[in-house]
C-alpha cells in the first residue's frame, strides 16, 4: 500500500545555482501525483531530491524536510536505505545491458542480499505481471537479454525491476517521453492501475498525459511550486495566472 | 578562367594543370605506394623466416624437453615455455588487479585534477624502457632477496601491465552510460556494488581486452628479464628461483656461436609470435563482436 | 481510459503504514544499510591505493635510479657523461660512447623511417581504396607487435647478411666519399641497429601520423581541391601542414622509442663502446650496455655506473614522451590517445 509523502522548506543545488526554492507540499498516498513545468523549472530536480538520487552528481546537494510515510528521507537512515524503498523510473529505459529480462527484474533483490530462489521467482512473475509484461516474455525470460525488448517493453521491464523490491513510492521521471503513442498508451494504463498500490509521483512535460493519469498535479516553475492541487482544477480554473499561461501554451 | 589572386600560396597557375604538377602528384604516389612496400617487406620477411626457419626445427621434443648440453642435439624449450607462463602469471596477478581498481578509481572517482595527475602517470609509466623497469625490480627484489627469482621478472613484468591495464580499463568503464549506474543506484545498490556488479560487469569484455593487450605486450619482453628472472638451463617452478623465459632463450640462443641454438632460436621465435599473433587476433575479435554490447 | 472521480481530499499528515509483503532485508535493515556505507568507504580507499600505486611506481622508479647511481654520481660527477673511457677493470667509466650510439641509431633510423612512415600514412588515408585500407592499417600495426627480441633474431641472420654482402659494399663505393662509410663492411654495426630500429619505429609513427590527418577535418581538404590543386598538393597544403605539430608528435614518440630499445639493437650493433664516424663501425647504446654488463657487474662502482646511464636514459625518455604527448595533443585536442600495443 502507497504512502504519503510529506515535503517541508526543500531546497536543491547543484554547485552555486540553486534548483530548487522552498518547496513545500503533501502528497497523497495511493493516488498519482504529476509534476509539470517548463525546462528547466526542477521538477526532475525534486521528484529525484525524494529519494536522494540528486546527491549522486557531484557537487549537488538538497536541505530540507522530506517524509515519506514514517521514514525521514533526509535525517537518520542513509541514501541507500532509502532508495530501497522507493523505486524510480527514468526517461530512458535503463535495462541493465549484461543480464537477462529476469535477470533484470530480479536485480533489486539480488544485490542487496536476498537469497531465496523460489521466492525470487515468484517475485519477478508478479512484477512481470503488475506490469503488464508477463505474457509477452514469460517463455524467453531467462534466455533474452534486458536490451533486446523494444523501446516500450524495455520501460515496463524497468518498471517491473522497480516494483520487485515493493517500494511504497515510485517515481517517474518523464517516462514516455522517448516511447511511441502505442507504448505510451500502455504505460499510462498502467499508472493507472498501479496507483491502487503505490503512490506516484510522475514528471511529464505532457499536459495532456498528467490530465489522463494523476489526480493531483504540481505546476513548477523556476524552482519554486507555483500551485498544487487536484488536476481537474489546475486545468480548468487555475488560481495562479502563470499556471494558466503554461497549460494555455503561452510559454513552455 | 579568370586570372584570380590566390590567397593561400599553392604554387597554382591559373591554366590548367602543368604536365609538371601531374607528374609530380603521380610521382608521390608512387612514392608513398613505395614507402607501403617497404614497410610490408620486412613484415613479410620476418613472419616468412619465423615460419620457413621455426616450423623446421619445431617438433615434439622442443615442446617436451630442456635444453641439452651444449654439442649435443636435440633438447628442446620446454622449461623456457613453462618459465614464461609462470613469470606471466606472477605479472597478471600483481598486474591484473591493481590495473583495473587503478582503471576504476579514475572512472569512477577520479574525474578531477588528482585523477589527471594519475592519468598522467600511467602515460609518463608507459614510456618508460623496459630495461630501466628491470633496473628497479632488480633493486626491489634480486637485491632484498639476493638472488635472481621468477618473481622479480614478475614485479618487472606488471610494472609495465598496469599503465595499459588501467588506461584500458577507464576507457571501457567510462563506454558505460551514465543511465546504467544512475538505475542501480535508484534501486538502492550501494555505490560499491554497483561498481562492481553493474558497471564493471557492463563493461567486462573491453576490460578483458585490455588485460589481453597489456599481455600481448610483456610476453615478447626480454629486456626486464634479463637480471630478473635471469634465466635457467632446468625447469623450475618456484617463484623464488631463476627462471628460464622463451624470450630470454631465443635471445642467448640466438647470440650464441652454434648452429644448432641458432635453429632452436627460431623454433622458439615462432612459438612466441604465435602466441602473441593469437591474444590479438583474439582481441580483434572481441573487439568486433561483444565489446560494445554493454554500451548502446 | 477514463478519467476517475477526483473526490478524495489530499491526506493532511502521515499515512498509516501497512508493512510490505516481502521483508528484502530479510529482518535486518539496519546492519545492511550500515555494512553499505562502511564499505563504500573501504571500496574508495582500496581503488584510491591502486592509483595512487601507479604514482608510487613512478616515484619508485625515481628513487631505486637516483639512490643506486649515487656511488657513480659522487666519484665522476657530470664528467661522468662526457668521458670516452668504459674500463670495468680500472675502475674508469665514461658514458660517452653509449651516448653517442644511442643518439645516432636513433637519428639514423628516424631519418629513414620517418619518410617511410609518412608514406604509409598518406597512404592509408588518403590514397588507399577503401577496401584496402583496414588490411593495410592492420599489418603496419602488427609490426608493432612483434617483439624485439624476434627483430633482433632476424636482424641477426637475415638483416646483417643482406648488408654485409650487398648494401654496404654498394655504400661503400658509391657513398665511400663522406667517410661515413668506411672500413670492413662486418654487418654487424651501426648501420644494422639504424635499419633494424627504423624497422621498428614505422609502426609507431605510423599510427600517429594517421590518428593526427584523420582528425583533420574534411572541409580542410576540400577547400584546398576546390581551388584546384592535384590530390599530392591537395595533401600537402590540406592535410599535413594542418597535422605538422601532430606528426612532429609522433615522430618524437618515435624517437622515444628508439631511444629505449634494446634487445634488437643489443644484437647487431656490435657492443663496443667507441666513438667512430663510419656507420660500418660496431657501436654501444645506453640500453645495450646495460643489457649487457648488468647482470655481471663485478663491484658496486661498475653497478653504479649503469645504474646512472639507466638514469639518464629514463631522463631523457621522459622528457622527450611528454614532449610528444603535448604535440600530439594539440592537434587531435583531447580525444583519448589509445594504449599503442
Amino acid at each position: 500500500m502507497g504512502v504519503g509523502i510529506q515535503v517541508e522548506g526543500l531546497n536543491a543545488w547543484f554547485g552555486k545555482t540553486q534548483a530548487l526554492q522552498d518547496i513545500n507540499i503533501k502528497i497523497a498516498g495511493n493516488h498519482a501525483t504529476a509534476v509539470i513545468g517548463p525546462s528547466g523549472c526542477g521538477k526532475s530536480t525534486f521528484v529525484r531530491c525524494l529519494n536522494r538520487m540528486h546527491e549522486t552528481i557531484p557537487d549537488a546537494r538538497a536541505t530540507g524536510r522530506v517524509r515519506i510515510g514514517d521514514l525521514d528521507v533526509y535525517n537518520g537512515t542513509s541514501a541507500v536505505a532509502i532508495r530501497r524503498r522507493i523505486g524510480m523510473v527514468f526517461q530512458k529505459p535503463n535495462p541493465f545491458p549484461t543480464m537477462s529480462i529476469y535477470g533484470n527484474v530480479a536485480a533489486g533483490l539480488k544485490l542487496n542480499g536476498f537469497r531465496n530462489r523460489k521466492r525470487t521467482d515468484e517475485i519477478v512473475e508478479r512484477s512481470l505481471r503488475y506490469s503488464a509484461l508477463w505474457d509477452e516474455v514469460k517463455d524467453a525470460m531467462h534466455k533474452k537479454s534486458g536490451a533486446s525488448l523494444s523501446g516500450g517493453q524495455q520501460q515496463r521491464l524497468c518498471i517491473a525491476r522497480a516494483l520487485a523490491v515493493e517500494p511504497e513510492v515510485l517515481l517517474m521521471d518523464e517516462p514516455c517521453s522517448a516511447l511511441d503513442p502505442i507504448s505510451t498508451g500502455k504505460i499510462e494504463e498502467l499508472i493507472f492501475q498501479l496507483k491502487e498500490r503505490f503512490t506516484i509521483v510522475i514528471v511529464t512535460h505532457n499536459m495532456q498525459q498528467a490530465s489522463r493519469v494523476a489526480e493531483f498535479t504540481g505546476f513548477f516553475l523556476l524552482g519554486k511550486l507555483i500551485e498544487f492541487d487536484k488536476t481537474e482544477k489546475i486545468f480548468t480554473t487555475p488560481s495562479d495566472k502563470r499556471t494558466e499561461d503554461y497549460i494555455t501554451g503561452r510559454f513552455g | 578562367m579568370p586570372e584570380t589572386s590566390v590567397a593561400i600560396d599553392l604554387g597554382l597557375s591559373a591554366t590548367p594543370v602543368s604536365l609538371w604538377r601531374r607528374a609530380k602528384n603521380s610521382c608521390m604516389t608512387f612514392a608513398a605506394l613505395g614507402a607501403v612496400i617497404l614497410v610490408l617487406l620486412p613484415l613479410g620477411a620476418i613472419f616468412g623466416y619465423l615460419v620457413y626457419k621455426g616450423i623446421g626445427a619445431l617438433n615434439w621434443a622442443f615442446l617436451t624437453q630442456i635444453p641439452k648440453p651444449v654439442g649435443e642435439a636435440g633438447g628442446g624449450m620446454a622449461n623456457a615455455i613453462a618459465g614464461t607462463t609462470l613469470i606471466l602469471g606472477i605479472a597478471s596477478t600483481i598486474g591484473v588487479p591493481i590495473g583495473i581498481g587503478a582503471g576504476i578509481y579514475l572512472a569512477e572517482y577520479g574525474r578531477n585534477r588528482f585523477g589527471d595527475l594519475i592519468r598522467f602517470t600511467a602515460d609518463v609509466l608507459n614510456g618508460v624502457p623496459s630495461i630501466v623497469v628491470g633496473i628497479v625490480a632488480y633493486g626491489l627484489v634480486v637485491l632484498s632477496q639476493r638472488h635472481f627469482s621468477a618473481l622479480a621478472g614478475g614485479v618487472a613484468l606488471a610494472i609495465m601491465m598496469i599503465p595499459i591495464i588501467t588506461r584500458a580499463t577507464e576507457e571501457m568503464l567510462l563506454l558505460v552510460p551514465n543511465t546504467v549506474r544512475e538505475a542501480a543506484y535508484g534501486l538502492g545498490v550501494s555505490r560499491w556494488r554497483t561498481t562492481l556488479s553493474i558497471t564493471l560487469r557492463t563493461a567486462t569484455s573491453g576490460v578483458i581486452t585490455g588485460i589481453m593487450l597489456a599481455f600481448a605486450r610483456v610476453a615478447g619482453e626480454t629486456a626486464p628479464l634479463l637480471f630478473t628472472a635471469f634465466g635457467n638451463q632446468y625447469w623450475n617452478w618456484k617463484i623464488n628461483q631463476p627462471t628460464a623465459a622463451l624470450s630470454l632463450q631465443i635471445f642467448v640462443y640466438a647470440i650464441s656461436p652454434f648452429d644448432e641454438w641458432h635453429r632452436q632460436a627460431w623454433a622458439g621465435a615462432l612459438i612466441l609470435i604465435v602466441l602473441i599473433v593469437v591474444s590479438i587476433m583474439a582481441v580483434r575479435i572481441a573487439a568486433s563482436r561483444g565489446m560494445m554490447k554493454g554500451a548502446h | 481510459m477514463a478519467n476517475q472521480a477526483w473526490g478524495t481530499p489530499p491526506l493532511s499528515g502521515p499515512q498509516p503504514v501497512e508493512k510490505p509483503t516481502v521483508t528484502v532485508q530479510e529482518g535486518q535493515p539496519l546492519v545492511l544499510s550500515w555494512t553499505g556505507q562502511w564499505a563504500d568507504q573501504v571500496f574508495y580507499l582500496l581503488m584510491l591505493a591502486c592509483g595512487l600505486t601507479v604514482l608510487a611506481l613512478v616515484g619508485l622508479i625515481v628513487y631505486e635510479l637516483a639512490v643506486r647511481s649515487g656511488l657513480s654520481w659522487h666519484a665522476f660527477g657530470w664528467q661522468f657523461f662526457f668521458r670516452s673511457d668504459w674500463d670495468p677493470v680500472n675502475d674508469q667509466f665514461g658514458a660517452l660512447p653509449f651516448i653517442y650510439g644511442t643518439v645516432v641509431s636513433s637519428v639514423l633510423a628516424l631519418l629513414m623511417a620517418v619518410p617511410l612512415a609518412i608514406g604509409v600514412s598518406v597512404f592509408i588515408t588518403e590514397m588507399s581504396p577503401p577496401w584496402l585500407r583496414s588490411p593495410l592499417a592492420f599489418t603496419t600495426e602488427l609490426l608493432a607487435a612483434i617483439p624485439s627480441v624476434i627483430y633482433g633474431l632476424w636482424a641477426i641472420f637475415v638483416l646483417v647478411p643482406i648488408l654485409r654482402v650487398y648494401v654496404q659494399p654498394f655504400l661503400a663505393t658509391t657513398f665511400g666519399w663522406t667517410g661515413l662509410f668506411e672500413g670492413p663492411p662486418f654487418g654487424i654495426g651501426m648501420l644494422a641497429a639504424g635499419v633494424i630500429l627504423a624497422i621498428m619505429v614505422v609502426p609507431i609513427v605510423s599510427s600517429i601520423t594517421r590518428e593526427v590527418m584523420t582528425a583533420v577535418p574534411q572541409q580542410q581538404r576540400e577547400a584546398v581541391l576546390a581551388l584546384g590543386a592535384t590530390r599530392w598538393e591537395m595533401i600537402r597544403t590540406g592535410v599535413l601542414r594542418n597535422a605538422r605539430a601532430g606528426i612532429m608528435g609522433g615522430v618524437i614518440l618515435g624517437l622515444g622509442r628508439a631511444l629505449g630499445e634494446t634487445m634488437a639493437v643489443t644484437m647487431v650493433i656490435g657492443n663496443r663502446p667507441e666513438i667512430a664516424r663510419s656507420l660500418f663501425a660496431p657501436g654501444y647504446t645506453m640500453a645495450s650496455v646495460i643489457a649487457n654488463e648488468f647482470s655481471e657487474a663485478t663491484g658496486d662502482l661498475y653497478l653504479s655506473a649503469l645504474v646512472e646511464i639507466g638514469l639518464a636514459l629514463f631522463l631523457v625518455t621522459i622528457v622527450v614522451n611528454i614532449l610528444a604527448q603535448i604535440l600530439v595533443w594539440t592537434v587531435t585536442r583531447g580525444t583519448p590517445a589509445r594504449s599503442h600495443a
